[in-house]
């Protein structure tokens, strides 16, 4: 009964997601303010519907109604009830649920925290979001729909896929959703301004904020993904550029090229069609990320075979929303002017490099993934694409990126002087080549290049930081601690924002060049009692033996690691083989700190007590995920920017007092 | 790699094409990611384990998703390991083993394409469309230059202004507006 409930709600969610994307968009373009006013409740409506059928899945979940199919094939009595909840987005059908709930939240939230927005851009925005809803909800209902019976009912679900019954894994994908989903919000905002014809810098500063949540929610799904295919998979890499991941880091390239283009266009109305076409590209490529996973297509091109109706679905979508927006770009795009003139050197020459960069970047991982895809297609025979490529196309251009980077943000708009400049940053320039030359004589770099560029660059941007805060300061008049506490409490936090966010980017390029060039790992045959040396770590074998989890049974073999005579850390890493059956799973254990992690992961019992086991060391590797980390922080910062809440007040305090020029 | 994001190949099958499936998706070992280790072979010297790590890990199972020799459990992988520390053994070089690999399975195999005309597609098509791209940006800071001064028309100034409260933020004033 209640998954027909939820099944039912999913219906109603459709036709009010069709209402939405009909009414208030005829009735902006014709003047009809009721039809207009209707937008928030159907949105409204849509997501109480969608949340009725999301809570239904997971009831169904709960109580292992195992007459859905879909609960049969992702879980089992035995899965504890965290894992239970988890499983509803472990597969497909779920997934998609899990996107079309938060898609109708994203679209309640536009709807509750809009009241300053004109009501024919709500109508529209909330159009544009209805319109995406539908696709979303047509293919659920027509292809996979997650509330489908099965008869006879099966005792006992096939449980979870075990790699998913993990904290790290429960909370990824829907971080990574919020964030694919967000964007919807900046490409609504994007498509309505086209349809309404306005394109202006006031659009940029609405969508400026929808459009860094998006992208801060977005990071951590990916860096939490990261960070799960690091301790879960037990092979101790962080990134692999598998297709699937490559489909999570493109709509964050080309959304980190948005965040950045939208400055420009709500700070100097400059760059607006292009702010426009990035806008689109970022959920495009979200929605391509989405369905080409899906749908299997990545692995091969032949997966499209397998399940034809998905596939033509997808396809027709795809083709309906990114070559519909395109083709109202095409025709809207033209009549937007450019804005103001600037000079080569100037902010928004740095932040069009900017972008120029991280499109590139995406042409490049786009690339990649497609390329065996492109070759098989016509012929040229099967190749694959994998980290030495990626790698080695990145590195060509990550320095520039870097080095831009403690440049653009010292640049003034419109036009700066070279001389200006220079005096602002040559202290950050003369530290760091200190400190290159430092770190290629230490021991540090290895006889590896790359480890005094990458530590170089880092210091560059932490430094060169470190002056654009000092320089903002030194014109007001309290000393540089209130100031700054001043600055942070007035209008100052975008700019906070931004700096946190980009010494994330300093400590990730630690993390990065760090990790790949020091670490060490260790294959090994260790009975119990010996002992293992290994950069000035000795690991301690004390054993194995056999424990029991709630739906596995392990191997668990004890580990202490000794740094000199001190023990640091007691370490269990586990071998599991899942009663619902599949391949044994290794759980690594971690010793996680803020200069270096010791991991060890357990292989194959090789007879009388012993074991073949692989141990890691892991340099700086945390600096990756907490550089991501401050990245997303920073953007949650700027977020919090004054000017952005202005709304709420400007709605109870009487108009006036407008300082900003721009 | 969450491999969450992977389709259920599963759905929509009778039961016994089911079972017959999932037997082939473990056969393949498709779902497996637990570690392996180098135990099983012995090297002379660190280093030459060390290229034998390197090695495998350039090379792809060519029955998986997307694993290298060097993290899938696959039985054609572990058959594969076996050969190429064979022919390590046995002298051969990087490149001897590498020609052999391709020679037998194709470019496929190897996760580091070649430079080669065939490739040169993967190898320079991303700069080509890169350099389209700066070409058209080098344009536009170029013409922006000479551009007369529009920056924000009046009825933008306007709405702007409907937004503000008493923000202070001047975007003329350098880098401290963000």
């Amino acid at each position: 009964m209640i998954p027909e409930l939820g099944h039912l709600a999913l219906i109603f969610a459709l036709i009010l997601a069709t209402a939405q994307a009909a009414m208030p968009l005829a009735g902006s373009l014709t003047g009809n303010r009721p039809w207009m006013t209707m937008a928030r409740p159907l949105a409204y409506g849509q997501f109480v519907f969608v949340a009725i059928a999301f809570v239904a899945l997971v009831e169904a979940f709960l109580i292992s109604d195992f007459s859905v199919l879909y609960v049969a094939q992702h879980s089992n009595t035995l899965l504890p009830d965290i894992y239970k909840v988890s499983a509803v987005w472990g597969g497909h059908e779920g997934s998609l649920l899990l996107w079309a709930l938060m898609m109708s939240g994203w679209g309640a939230a536009v709807s509750a925290f809009s009241r300053n927005l004109p009501l024919p851009v709500v109508a529209r925005v909330l159009s544009v979001m209805g319109m995406v809803a539908i696709g979303f909800f047509l293919f659920m209902l027509l292809t996979s729909n997650p509330f489908e019976r099965l008869f006879p009912v099966p005792p006992e679900g096939r449980d979870l896929n075990p790699l998913l019954q993990d904290f790290g894994l429960a909370i990824h994908p829907p971080m990574l959703y919020m964030g694919y989903v967000g964007f919807s919000v900046a490409f609504a905002f994007a498509i309505a301004a086209l349809i309404g014809g306005k394109l202006d810098a006031a659009w940029a500063r609405w969508s400026r904020p929808w459009t860094t949540v998006a992208w801060v929610f977005l990071t951590i799904g990916i860096a939490l993904g990261s960070w799960w295919a690091y301790y879960e998979l037990g092979w101790g890499g962080w990134w692999f550029w598998d297709p699937v991941e490559n489909a999570s880091l493109m709509p964050w390239l080309v959304g980190t090229a948005l965040i950045h283009s939208l400055a420009v266009t709500e700070k100097r109305a400059a760059f607006k069609s292009w702010t426009v076409l990035l806008a689109i590209s970022a959920f495009s490529l979200s929605l391509l990320g989405t369905f080409l996973v899906r749908s299997g297509v990545l692995t091969s091109v032949h997966a499209f075979a397998t399940d034809p109706e998905r596939g033509l679905f997808i396809l027709i979508f795809l083709c309906i929303v990114i070559g519909g927006s395109l083709a109202l770009y095409a025709w809207r795009a033209p009549e937007v002017s450019e804005g103001g003139r600037f000079d080569l050197l100037s902010r928004e020459s740095a932040l069009l490099l900017n972008n120029l960069l991280f499109v590139a970047f995406t042409v490049l991982v786009l690339f990649g993934t497609l390329a065996p895809l492109i070759y098989e297609a016509f012929d040229l025979g099967k190749i694959s694409v994998g980290f030495p490529w990626f790698n080695k196309m990145f590195l060509a251009l990550a320095p520039f990126l870097a080095l831009l980077l403690g440049i653009g943000p010292a640049t003034r708009w419109k036009s700066d002087q070279p001389s200006r400049l220079t005096k602002q940053l040559w202290l950050a320039f003369a530290l760091s080549i200190g400190v290159l030359t430092l770190t290629s004589m230490s021991a540090v770099s290895g006889d590896d290049l790359w480890v005094p560029i990458g530590i170089a660059l880092a210091a560059w941007l932490l430094f060169s930081h470190l002056l654009i805060v000092r320089d903002r300061l030194k014109h007001k008049q309290q000393g540089w601690r209130q100031a700054m506490v001043a600055d942070f409490s007035g209008n100052g936090r975008s700019f906070y924002g931004m700096v946190v966010a980009h010494l994330g980017v300093a400590m990730f390029i630690v993390g990065v060049t760090m990790v790949s060039n020091h670490q060490i790992e260790k294959d090994l045959r260790m009975s119990p009692g010996d002992s293992h040396e290994m950069a000035g770590y000795r690991f301690e074998f004390l054993g194995a033996q056999k424990v029991n989890g709630p739906n596995y049974r392990a191997d668990q073999g004890h580990f202490l690691v000794y740094r000199g005579e001190r023990q640091i850390a007691e370490l269990f890493p586990e071998k599991r083989s899942y009663l619902g059956g599949g391949m044994p799973m290794t759980e690594a254990a971690i010793d996680a700190g803020f200069f270096r992690d010791v991991y060890v992961s357990l292989g194959e019992a090789v007879g009388g007590g012993d074991w073949a086991l692989r141990l890691y060391y892991k340099p700086y590797v945390r600096w990756i995920w907490l550089g991501a980390a401050l990245m997303a922080l920073g953007g949650a910062i700027a977020v919090s920017d004054r000017r952005y809440r202005i709304a709420r007040a400007r709605s109870t305090a009487p108009a006036g007092a407008v300082g900003a020029k721009a | 790699m969450p491999p969450l994001l992977k389709k259920d190949p599963l759905i929509k099958m009778s039961p016994v094409i089911k079972s017959l499936a999932l037997g082939a998706l473990l056969l393949l070992g498709s779902g497996s990611l637990s570690a392996y280790t180098l135990e099983e072979f012995q090297f002379d010297s660190p280093e030459q384990q060390t290229e034998f790590r390197e090695l495998i890990a350039k090379l792809r199972c060519l029955v998986c998703q997307n694993e290298s020799l060097a993290g899938s459990q696959a039985e054609l992988a572990q058959d594969l390991r076996n050969e190429v520390y064979r022919m390590m053994r046995a002298g051969q070089s990087q490149d001897e083993i590498l020609d052999f690999l391709v020679e037998r399975y194709g470019d496929f195999v190897l996760y580091d394409p070649p430079l080669k005309p065939s490739t040169y597609l993967l190898w320079f098509g991303p700069f080509v469309l890169i350099g389209i791209a700066g070409f058209v940006v080098v344009r536009t800071i170029l013409a922006k230059k000479r551009a007369t001064d529009e920056p924000i028309s009046a009825s933008e100034q306007e709405r702007l202004q409907a937004l503000l409260d008493n923000s202070t933020d001047s975007p003329s004033s350098g880098p401290r507006s963000t």
